[in-house]
């Protein structure tokens, strides 16, 4: 066993197993801002880590691309289940943050994590486009802009109009029973959801992209 | 023979079991099972209370096997990371197998308590059927149920004393569950459905209440309306727990004033949760709760501001536990240290998940508490930013710490006067704690750390290690040092096969370990299987295009493995390989 102490009277530690250097001297071994990138893109899925990539530069790959600062970067950077919270716990927190405190989120809208940009597909259309998910407060609102960026297509049984119902959650049931376009977006588990049923925040929060899928393909989903 | 065995010898069972009775700890139980044969025996016939930490540790059968009379059992299933979405859909955990074994065996349940399972329709109509006794279920987080399920405990256990759901995800098809306690229930002593969203039939339920005479403990959902908690309240000023899910009323109508008129009465209510909606201006009328109160739970009320909470809190001088979010403040915090001065358990959760981190706590709010607080011994805390110099005076002010969870809200932010790694702070509760049995620590964290806890946490029974360390030495200091370790849960860290398979043997003495986004290599972990027969080691491979196994030296995204009397499951997803 050790014989040290830690010394409480200092605030300073030291403690070391006899023949080892002291602590201090270790914290010169990694820098900061290496660990930080390190540990940080280790795990976001945005860096895209290539799960069979059996290449040992994995560690220097992920070192290399690192952002040069020396400040932690902001907490918001899209670390899968950081804060450790229960979904239980984030559901209610989203469900409650809807209207109320809209100053604060403004606050926060400077910048990348104000925009929700996500990809929207429509089954043959022939490209896709991008909309700002944070511009919109309701599913209605979505639609109508969905309604009019899509409008310019021919699509048979579907016009602007169209997508404006479908996208009206009374009007769900209609569609999946009928014809026409079923409004799914891919999670941040990576499942494909239906558009609706989730309370609008927690929609935003946790959409990635939009596929507005043709009703026969969409049997299966809900 | 030496004399006391033949002293031993002459009691007869019924007395040894007499005096078993009295052991209702589980260790103890254990421990006397050990003892020998004759002990085993009795101990294992008269074990009233199984508890199973790992449901598939253990097949039903060897359980019931081994204690035949038992009425009270507790399972738990997916690994506690599944709590952060790092589990898939479908991993596993399901109770029905061991519903229907307890069915068919005769088992006389009557209390049936599960964590993180899966637990279907089936299965609770199975068990409200099976088991005529039954009276107690106590659900926490577990999923895969809907209201018809609770419809059907509602209907067929006719002796239910307990219902207990805590934030379960349940499929809400609204309101007759409740209605389906037939006129004759008036056996239940706790209620607990805040977790439901849906509505309930208020008539309904102010019967369920006025009728149930014994009732303690009864928390309501967010979709009660005020009135109906009035006259609810009205009916039962017994109730020692109360969890009130809407708390919406303007101050200047007649069902306020009747509602706080109400509340005054309500001498016997110890704890407080829920106000998922709540008008802060509706709060004064609580106030008069506050000096009984020991438990006070507004982590799910973002809608309370600091000013309003401290205003609460202020009179709140018996609290022995505290679950609140960061809204409150470092001032806040210290109004509780100054107040609170029975605190034992204190959990700061985080307001803002988006992370734009206005309204987060740091280090004071800590330091405060733990000067004002002597007996706290419990803490889960997410906070903004940390110091060593911070945790080691905790660690100074608060030896007593069992539990002590730290969560940075950035995972890897250094001392914030510093700027160097949170070793030394962590270090200091360690060594300072010298009946710690939980940690979880955040921050930047280098292998110092896991040295520190290494050698000082002998207690340790539950770590959990996120984004820390630098190379397998961390992780060899701790599976070296912490010989109660049970349970240990790493996620993010360079940690990688020398230290995975340096002592495969200290597996078995633990429930389970958890590695994701680790070093780890799918040959290590064949190797690990290969030596160790009583050990699952399951891969959970969630890349869809993989054909076929990976390489050796392919690195494993997420491993779990632990302990088991029975090998393989049977019931593992195509998703998840055991080796």
């Amino acid at each position: 066993m050790v014989d040290c102490k830690l010394d409480f009277e200092e605030t300073e530690l030291r403690l070391g197993l006899p023949g080892e250097k002291s602590i201090n001297a270790n914290y010169g071994k990694r820098g900061y801002s290496e660990t930080v990138d390190l540990k940080l893109n280790l795990s976001s899925k945005e860096i895209g880590l290539d799960k069979t990539d059996l290449n040992e530069n994995n560690l220097d790959k992920v070192k290399n691309c690192s952002n040069d600062s020396v400040k932690p970067p902001a907490a918001k950077a899209q670390v899968v289940g950081w804060p450790p919270v229960r979904s239980f716990r984030k559901n209610i927190m989203a469900v409650q943050k809807s209207g109320s405190n809209s100053e604060e989120v403004e606050k926060g809208t400077v910048g990348s994590a104000g925009a929700s940009f996500v990809k929207v597909s429509v089954d043959g259309a022939p490209y896709l486009r991008k909309v700002d998910l944070k511009m919109y407060k309701t599913y209605h609102e979505l639609s109508d802009a969905l309604g009019k960026m899509f409008s310019s297509f021919t699509m048979s049984k579907c016009d602007s109009q169209g997508i404006l119902d479908f996208m009206n959650e009374s009007k769900l049931m209609d569609l999946l029973n009928g014809s026409d376009y079923v409004p799914t977006y891919e999670d941040k588990d990576g499942d494909w959801m239906l558009v609706g049923d989730v309370p609008w925040e927690m929609f935003v929060e946790s959409c990635k992209r939009l596929r507005i899928m043709k009703g026969t393909e969409a049997i299966g989903l809900g | 023979m030496c004399l006391f065995q033949c002293i031993m010898n002459y009691f007869p069972e019924e007395v040894l079991e007499h005096v078993f009775d009295f052991l209702t700890s589980l260790r103890d139980r254990n421990a006397v099972s050990l003892v020998c044969k004759s002990w085993y025996n009795v101990e294992r016939c008269s074990r009233k209370k199984v508890f199973i930490g790992n449901c598939y540790a253990v097949n039903p059968e060897l359980v019931i096997a081994r204690f035949p009379r038992f009425q009270s059992l507790t399972l738990k299933g997916k690994p506690h990371f599944a709590d952060f979405n790092l589990v898939p859909h479908d991993w596993g955990g399901y109770v029905q197998p061991w519903i229907e074994a307890l069915a068919k065996n005769g088992i006389s349940l009557e209390e049936l308590r599960l964590k993180r399972m899966v637990v279907s329709d089936e299965s609770l109509e199975l068990l409200s059927k099976s088991f005529p006794n039954f009276k107690s279920l106590t659900l926490v987080s577990c999923e895969g149920f809907s209201t018809d399920g609770l419809a059907a405990i509602a209907s067929n256990c006719r002796y239910l004393r307990e219902l207990d759901l805590q934030e379960n995800e349940v499929d809400d098809h609204k309101g007759h569950w409740l209605s389906c306690f037939p006129d004759s229930c008036t056996s239940l002593v706790s209620l607990n459905f805040a977790c439901l969203k849906g509505e309930v039939n208020a008539a309904a339920l102010e019967r369920l209440i006025a009728r149930c005479r014994n009732l303690k403990s009864l928390r309501l959902n967010h979709a009660v309306p005020l009135e109906t908690l009035q006259k609810i309240l009205v009916q039962a000023p017994q109730l020692n727990d109360l969890g009130i899910g809407s708390f919406v009323s303007d101050p200047y109508t007649e069902s306020y004033f009747k509602l706080k008129a109400v509340l005054q009465k309500c001498k016997s209510v110890k704890s407080l949760s829920g106000f998922l909606d709540v008008n802060p201006r509706c709060l004064p009328s609580i106030y008069p709760i506050c000096t009984n109160l020991t438990s006070l739970n507004l982590s799910y009320a973002p809608g309370i501001q600091s000013n309003d909470l401290i205003k609460l809190i202020i009179r709140c001088k018996k609290l022995e536990r505290l679950w609140i979010l960061d809204t409150i403040g470092d001032k806040g915090l210290e109004v509780v240290a100054a107040t609170c001065k029975e605190l034992q358990e204190l959990r700061v959760f985080p307001s803002d998940l988006h992370g734009v981190g206005n309204a987060a706590v740091t280090e004071e709010g800590l330091v405060a508490i733990s000067a004002g607080c002597p007996k706290l011994n419990s803490i889960l805390y997410f906070c903004q930013q940390m110091t060593n110099a911070a945790l080691i005076t905790v660690a100074k002010n608060c030896p007593n710490f069992i539990r002590f969870r730290l969560c940075t809200l950035n995972p890897v932010i250094p001392d914030a006067v510093t700027n160097q790694p949170l070793d030394d702070g962590f270090g200091a509760i360690v060594q300072s704690c010298k009946g710690l049995k939980r940690l979880s620590v955040s921050g930047l964290l280098t292998d110092q750390v896991f040295l520190y806890i290494g050698m000082y946490a002998e207690q340790l029974e539950m770590l959990s290690i996120g984004f820390a360390g630098d190379s397998d030495k961390g992780m060899l200091y701790v599976l070296n040092g912490c010989k109660k370790l049970k349970k240990l849960e790493i996620r993010d860290s360079p940690f990688g096969n020398m230290a995975l398979l340096s002592d495969v043997g200290k597996y078995e003495t633990m429930r389970s370990l958890w590695m994701s986004s680790c070093e780890v290599t799918y040959g290590a972990c064949k190797t690990l299987a290969e030596k160790m027969p009583r050990l699952n080691v399951e891969i959970i491979n969630e890349n869809e295009e993989m054909e076929g196994r990976p390489k050796d030296k392919h690195r494993v995204e997420k491993m779990y493995l632990y302990r088991t009397l029975v090998g393989a499951r049977k019931d593992a997803p195509p998703f998840v390989w055991t080796l």
